[in-house]
This record gives structure tokens, sequence and C-alpha cells, in this order.
């Protein structure tokens, strides 16, 4: 269960966030939709506690971001903008590492990263370098990773960035599973189509603020649109930065 | 502490796998100074020993002209080499650089002698040439000693005490023993010793900060419930290590490349064996510390990896400055120079190799005081790591 409110930053004069509030509850997925620049990473990044938001509070799961950012920690698994895998080790030690940052070893991560490498369909490249891999292959490496301790909350940033057609079906296919777990999904798109597949609840941002949110039906309905694109631009006000 | 060392596991494997890491780190930067060290030393020895004793050849022009002269040089083992060449000609032949030096005795030599005016000889080399220095101070020298001699001479033939011409007479007293005038080459070795150490680390330090944030990997690193000060603890640790195993490998190369080289000659104990080598490794263990931590908050304050290799090579003089200002006011070792970082490695290295080491108490305030401020920059780059901007 993530929770923003009144989440406000600044970077020098340049005001990336004005007032961002939603939640987005477990079992569900929740997609933060926007165009490029909007405030999606930052929203993110606040709430992976890598960045301190200037005004407003966030929880996940009733931890606050900043007060308790590593109770917060715990609890997420965060697939950031770029996979950031280590190329020089292979995709097991990649995933080990984080492992045992977050306190596991010996056979029982073994056998997690053998689960994940079964359920992102990675059996065969897990013993090989990271430096070789394709996009999807990166991306998949980079979800494992971010699953290897069961977290209750999964933040995705973009995560269909660069995959192809299969890849991105996959991906979406994952997500639905972890959804029925009652695993919390929140990630990030700027790609309409995207979110209307997958979301149960889809959180509009446009420069910085929240300008619509709801179940893709009562979206259509509060805008008065027959298609989801429609209302979707309607809401940000331009079919800026769309496609 | 798990996590830490969790951290210096993985830096030390991914480095362990990449070459370019490899090579800088434990080949190049290591056996660098050692070789041209060994190489050097052995170029000024076979250039300062043996002066006179060799035989130096010396292109004369006119040597029919002064036959006494030539007897002279003949006697101090100059090989006379009579040559039929001009001013300009002889010009041209030093500038080539076929010849160190070249004598011309011009037809009027034995006309002034005898008339007692002044006889001319021209002596035609280049002093900006290194190479021909000695050859052209030896031939100064022997003219010199030839006039001096001449004179001697002529007083004698007209009863004058020749001693009458030294109203004064300067006594040399050169305290400095062959080790003193050894600080120079010393001061290099320990430069080289302290440069591989650097080499050593220089690319985790980049790779593990910049190099990470560049790559991408360092915002869902931060996401894991890790505090930041065990992540840089890691990293720190892992330059460490490298840093340490360049310092072995150059230490290495140095007993091996010294033992080639007489080092008696000079004025270091003749032998870089197995204790001393031991002994500057002791020595330069904390050095580990203050290199690993103060490139890694450089590296941190960076944005980029290239901005990161910029300033880090600009950080690798930084050490040299102590070692040159001691070398030039030829420092001595005192207890308050003993908490200078580089410096005191320098100082205590140089009583070690002289043979000469210095009190417990200058060695332990030299370690000491290096690895606190070792301990400071590490603090330094925990703070710089934890800004918000060092995602970038």
């Amino acid at each position: 269960m993530i929770e923003a409110r009144g989440l406000k930053k600044s970077f020098g004069s340049i005001e990336a966030l004005r007032g961002v509030s939603f939640s987005a509850p477990d079992g569900k997925v929740t997609g933060l939709l926007g165009p490029n620049g909007a405030g999606k990473s930052t929203t993110l990044r606040i709430l992976y506690t890598v960045l301190k938001p200037d005004a407003g509070v966030a929880t996940i799961d009733g931890d606050d971001v900043c007060a308790s950012s590593m109770a917060v920690r715990r609890n997420i698994g965060v697939l950031p903008h770029t996979s950031g895998l280590y190329p020089n080790l292979s995709a097991r030690e990649n995933i080990a590492y984080y492992g045992r940052l977050l306190g596991m070893q010996g056979k029982a991560l073994d056998m997690r990263i053998d689960e994940l490498a079964r359920l992102l369909d990675l059996e065969e490249v897990i013993e090989r370098r990271a430096k070789g891999f394709s996009q999807g292959e990166r991306t998949k490496v980079a979800l494992a990773r971010a699953l290897v301790h069961k977290p209750k909350n999964l933040l995705l940033d973009e995560p269909t960035n660069g995959l192809d057609v299969m890849a991105t079906r996959a991906l979406r296919e994952l997500i639905l599973r972890l959804k029925n777990e009652g695993i919390c999904i929140l990630f990030s798109s700027h790609i309409m189509q995207e979110v209307a597949a997958l979301c149960d609840e889809i959180v509009i941002i446009g420069s910085g603020q929240v300008v619509a949110s709801g179940t893709p039906e009562a979206l259509r309905e509060q805008t008065g649109e027959e298609g989801l694109e429609d209302a979707f631009v309607k809401a940000i006000g331009s079919a800026e930065g769309l496609l | 502490m798990g996590q830490i060392f969790t951290v210096f596991r993985k830096e030390v494997t991914d480095n362990l796998r990449d070459r370019r890491t490899l090579m800088s780190a434990l080949f190049f930067g290591p056996l660098f100074g050692p070789l041209l060290f060994a190489g050097m030393i052995s170029l000024s020895l076979q250039r300062s020993v043996g002066e006179s004793i060799e035989t130096m050849q010396l292109p004369v022009s006119g040597a029919e002209n002064a036959p006494s002269l030539m007897a002279f040089l003949t006697q101090n083992n100059a090989e006379i080499l009579p040559v039929e060449i001009t001013l300009e000609a002889a010009k041209e032949l030093i500038d080539a650089g076929t010849e160190d030096v070249v004598l011309i005795i011009p037809e009027g030599y034995g006309e002034a002698l005898r008339s007692g005016t002044p006889a001319i000889v021209q002596l035609v080399s280049d002093s900006a040439n290194s190479n021909a220095r000695k050859n052209i101070r030896r031939t100064e020298s022997l003219l010199r000693a030839y006039e001096r001699q001449l004179s001697v001479q002529r007083l004698m033939v007209r009863g004058i005490n020749p001693a009458l011409i030294n109203p004064i007479a300067v006594e040399d007293v050169d305290v400095s023993t062959p080790t003193g005038r050894s600080i120079l080459l010393l001061g290099m070795m320990n430069y080289f010793i302290i440069f591989s150490m650097l080499m050593g680390g220089l690319y985790l330090a980049t790779d593990t900060t910049a190099g990470e944030r560049e790559r991408g990997s360092l915002e869902p690193l931060l996401t894991l419930p890790v505090e930041r000060w065990q992540l840089i603890v890691g990293k720190v640790l892992a330059t460490c290590l490298f840093m340490v195993l360049s310092l072995i490998v150059s230490l290495l190369a140095f007993s091996v490349s010294l033992s080639f080289v007489p080092l008696a000659e000079v004025g270091m104990a003749s032998n870089f064996g197995p204790l001393v080598a031991a002994r500057i490794f002791f020595v330069m263990l904390p050095f580990a510390l203050i290199g690993a931590a103060g490139m890694t908050a450089v590296a941190s304050f960076t944005k980029s990896y290239k901005e990161a290799q910029t300033y880090l090579q600009v950080l690798m003089l930084v050490p040299t400055l102590p070692i040159i200002v001691a070398a030039l006011f030829t420092l001595k070792p005192t207890l308050a120079l003993m908490l200078i970082p580089s410096l005191s490695q320098h100082l205590v290295i140089t009583g070690l190799m002289k043979a000469d080491p210095l009190s417990l108490s200058f060695v332990a305030t030299s370690f000491i005081s290096t690895f606190c401020i070792g301990l400071g920059l590490l603090a330094l780059a925990t703070r710089l790591y934890r800004r918000e901007g060092i995602l970038g």
C-alpha cells in the first residue's frame, strides 16, 4: 500500500512536483501516466527513498519514506529507469548481490534465484555475464533482482522501455501474476495503451500535478470522452509528449 | 558488518574480472616505477663512475703546434685524435653531436708562449649537451692543470716562490656522505611506490562511484536497506585491497630490479632485501586508506567517469609536493614532520634505505597520523555520498 500526500520537489528553480497526492492499494496495478518530464520519475524516486520531498508525506505500508526509510526499503522492490546491472557479474551474481545486501544467504538465496529464473524465463542466461545481454534480458534480470526478497510493493519506472513485443507481453503477464499474489504494483509509463491494458487505477500526472485519477472507466466518465486516449489528452490539456 | 563484506567482495570480484583494471593496477602501475628507477640509477652510475680512469678521445686541430701540451694530455689519459679543421667546421661537428668537444690550437700558439703573452687555445663545445658535459669538464680541467704547471715553471725560472701567487688556500671540507647525495633518488623511489599504490586504486575509486552512477547501477543500490556509510566503507576497503596488492607487486619489482644495481655506489644500504621490503610495506600500509578514501571522495564529487579520472590524475601528483619540498630543503626528520602523510613515509623509508632507521616513536607517529587522516577522508567521502546530488 503506497500513499502520497501533497508531494513537492524543486530542483533549483524548476518545480518538478507541485503537490502530488494519490494512493496505490495492495493487489492492484496502479499506473502513473504522463508525458515526458511530467514528474513521474521524481515521484517514484521519492517513494523509493533516494530523493527527499521538500513538502508532503509519503508512506509505504504505513512507514514514512523519510523517517523510516530503512523499513520502507525492506518492503519495496525497485526497477529504476535503467536496469543498472554489473556487466562483469553473471545474472545470478547480480541478483545474489542484492539478495545478500537484503540479508539473504546460502541455500535459501540460491533457491530463490532458481525460482525467479524459472518465473522470468532466465534459466538459459542465468550463469552468463550481463555484458552481452539484450535489453529484454537486462530488464528481466533487473526485475528478478527487485523481486529477490519477495517485496510487498513493487515500483517500476517505465519498465517496458526498449522491450520488444514478446518481452512486453511476458512482462505484462508477470505483473498480472504478481498482482494476483496481493502485491501493490506502481508503475510509470508514457504509453497510454500499456497503462490501459494493465492498470486497475490510473493516476495522470501533468506538469508536476495529478490532473485526474481513478479506474479507466471512471476517467472516461470524468472527462466525458469515449476513448481513454482522448480522456488522457483532455486531462493533460494537450497532446504534447504523448507518443 | 556482513553488508560491508558483501559490498567489498562484489567490488573485488567485479574488478578482478576487468582486464583493464588489472593491467593498470597490478601491472603497469607497479612495474613502471621500479624499471624506470633501476634504469636511471644504472645510467647515472655509468656516467659518473670511472671518470678519469677511462681514456677520453679528444680531437685536436693543430696538434703539431703544441707538442708538450699534447704530451701532457696523453699522460693524463686523453687520446689525441689529430684533425685538420677550421673553427667553423668544428662548430658544425659539435652542433651535430658527432663530437663532445674539439680543441683547436692556432698557429701562433708557440710564438705567444715564447713571448710570454697569453697563448690562445680554442675549446669548442656545447654546454647545453648534458651527455658531453663530462668530457668538457675533463678537458677544461686538464688545460687548467697544464696552465698551472706552466706558470709554476715560469715563476721558478725567475726565482720566485710559486706559493706567492696563492695568497689564500681554500680547503674543501665536505661533510656530505654518499648517502646524503642520494636524497633525490630516494625521493623518486618513494614517489614511485606511492604512485603505484594510487594507480592500483585509481580504477576502483572511479568505478565504484562515478562509474556506478554512470552505469545507472547506483540508483537501485541506494534503494536497498543498507546505510550509505556501509556502502562506502565496503568500496573503500576494496580499493585499499587493490592498492595493497599493487604495493606488494611494486616492492617485489623493486627488490628484483635493484638487485642488479650497485646501490652502495649511490649511498643506499646495499640490499633491498626481504626485511627492508617488509618494513617499507608496513610503513606504506596506512597510506592505502588515505589514498583510497581521498580518491573515492574526489570521485564522488564529480559528475562523470571522465571528470573523475581527470581530477584523480591531478590528485596523483599531490603526494609529490612534500617529497619535492623535502628534497629541495633537505629536511631532517622531526616529530612534527611525521604528521604529514607522504612526507613522513618518505622520511621513514629514506632512513630505512640509508640503513639509519628512525626511532619507533617517529614511525608510530607517521602510521597513526596517516591512518587518522585516512579515516577523516573516509568520513568526508561518506558525507559526499549521502548527498541527493550523488544521483546526478
